[in-house]
């Protein structure tokens, strides 16, 4: 019966959309309004060359804001939960001996990425990457260092109180950034710092700013979210090890 | 070029039929990631860099570390579960 029903609607959707996707305009095609415009007009007004920056960063810069909080709360609603249900107090575990290759791998990589990601933010508004992108290979370049088997190694490069900061420091600075053009006499997120020559980092004004923020933001709460995942199941391990040595004297 | 993206989006579905079809967690982490990086070639072909640089990291690291994680702290509950199992059938 299940099948039946499953069989009709996934025929019916099949044929609808393969129509649908035949009546698509060839992709690079489109032509809208909004898009003629920032492609004729994004280099010359904010003199990025990366207009896609453009866009999420200054043209819908409200949008982003809204996209970064979305984030925000969703890893702070994530470490307040985990945070309160977890005994601060227990013995660390000593590192497993890891697979020697592994180690080598991750640890010679980890440093790579952080370039890389460092690179990708810096030169957001000006090539393919930007905040969200550079942050999230930041991110990765420190949970490398614990895929290569260091927890203690990486929980000391990731202390939470930086972490904390980073993420509200990041997060926040989007907004400061907004209030200053607003305090200038301008709207909100209005552009207050001169641009600079086409093609160089600092060409953007106060996108490169937005950018490093999110840069930040982004990089700190997926670093976060991972240890608070990492930090649950280590307690919850070190407790269950307790427990069973205590089971064992008992016994 | 159509083919290509014809060839990329049959890649994302045979991939993300797979996902489906996989039961075990543990391995659904891992093919979910290989379905993500079928979505970083469409995202590839599409021209559309940006979103494939953010997907890389986010399909081919964050996410099925993230999930490893989630498997491995509820395998400790089970392994709690199966411990009193245990003892109610000793005493």
């Amino acid at each position: 019966m299940r099948l039946t029903v499953f069989a009709v609607a996934g025929a019916s959707l099949a044929v609808l959309l393969g129509y649908a996707v035949f009546g698509l305009p060839p992709f690079g095609t489109f032509h809208g309004p909004y898009t003629d415009y920032l492609l004729a007009h994004a280099v010359g007004q904010r003199h990025g060359t990366n207009v896609v920056a453009a866009v999420t960063f200054d043209y819908r810069g409200f949008d982003t804001m809204g996209e970064e909080f979305i984030l925000f709360s969703a890893v702070s609603g994530v470490a307040l939960l985990l945070r309160a249900s977890r005994d601060s107090e227990y013995e660390r575990p000593v590192d497993a001996q890891p697979v020697e290759s592994l180690t080598a791998v991750g640890l010679l990589a980890s440093p790579v990425f952080v370039v890389v990601g460092l690179w990708l933010v810096a030169h957001g508004p000006v090539t393919p990457g930007g905040g969200f992108q550079g942050g999230v290979v930041l991110a990765a370049g420190a949970l490398l260092i614990y895929i290569a088997g260091q927890y203690r190694g990486f929980r000391t490069a990731t202390d939470e109180a930086v972490l904390d900061a980073a993420e509200s420091v990041g997060a926040g600075g989007f907004i400061v950034v907004g209030l200053v053009g607003m305090g200038l006499g301008a709207a909100f997120l209005h552009n207050f710092l001169p641009y600079g020559r086409i093609g160089h980092i600092d060409s953007s004004g106060a996108t490169a700013v937005i950018n490093a923020a999110v840069g930040l933001e982004v990089a700190a709460a997926f670093v976060l979210l991972v240890t608070e995942f990492t930090e649950e199941v280590t307690s919850a391990r070190a407790h269950r090890k307790l427990r069973d040595d205590a089971d064992r004297e008992g016994a | 070029m159509s083919v290509v993206v014809a060839v990329v989006l049959l890649g994302c579905a045979a991939l993300g039929t797979v996902v489906v079809l996989v039961r075990d967690p543990l391995r659904q982490a891992m093919v979910a990631s290989g379905y993500g990086a079928a979505l970083v070639a469409v995202f590839v072909v599409l021209r559309a860099p940006d979103v494939a640089l953010s997907a890389i990291v986010v399909v081919g690291a964050a996410s099925p570390l993230l999930t490893l994680l989630a498997l491995s702290r509820i395998s400790l509950d089970a392994g709690d579960e199966d411990d009193a199992a245990d003892d109610e059938a000793v005493g």
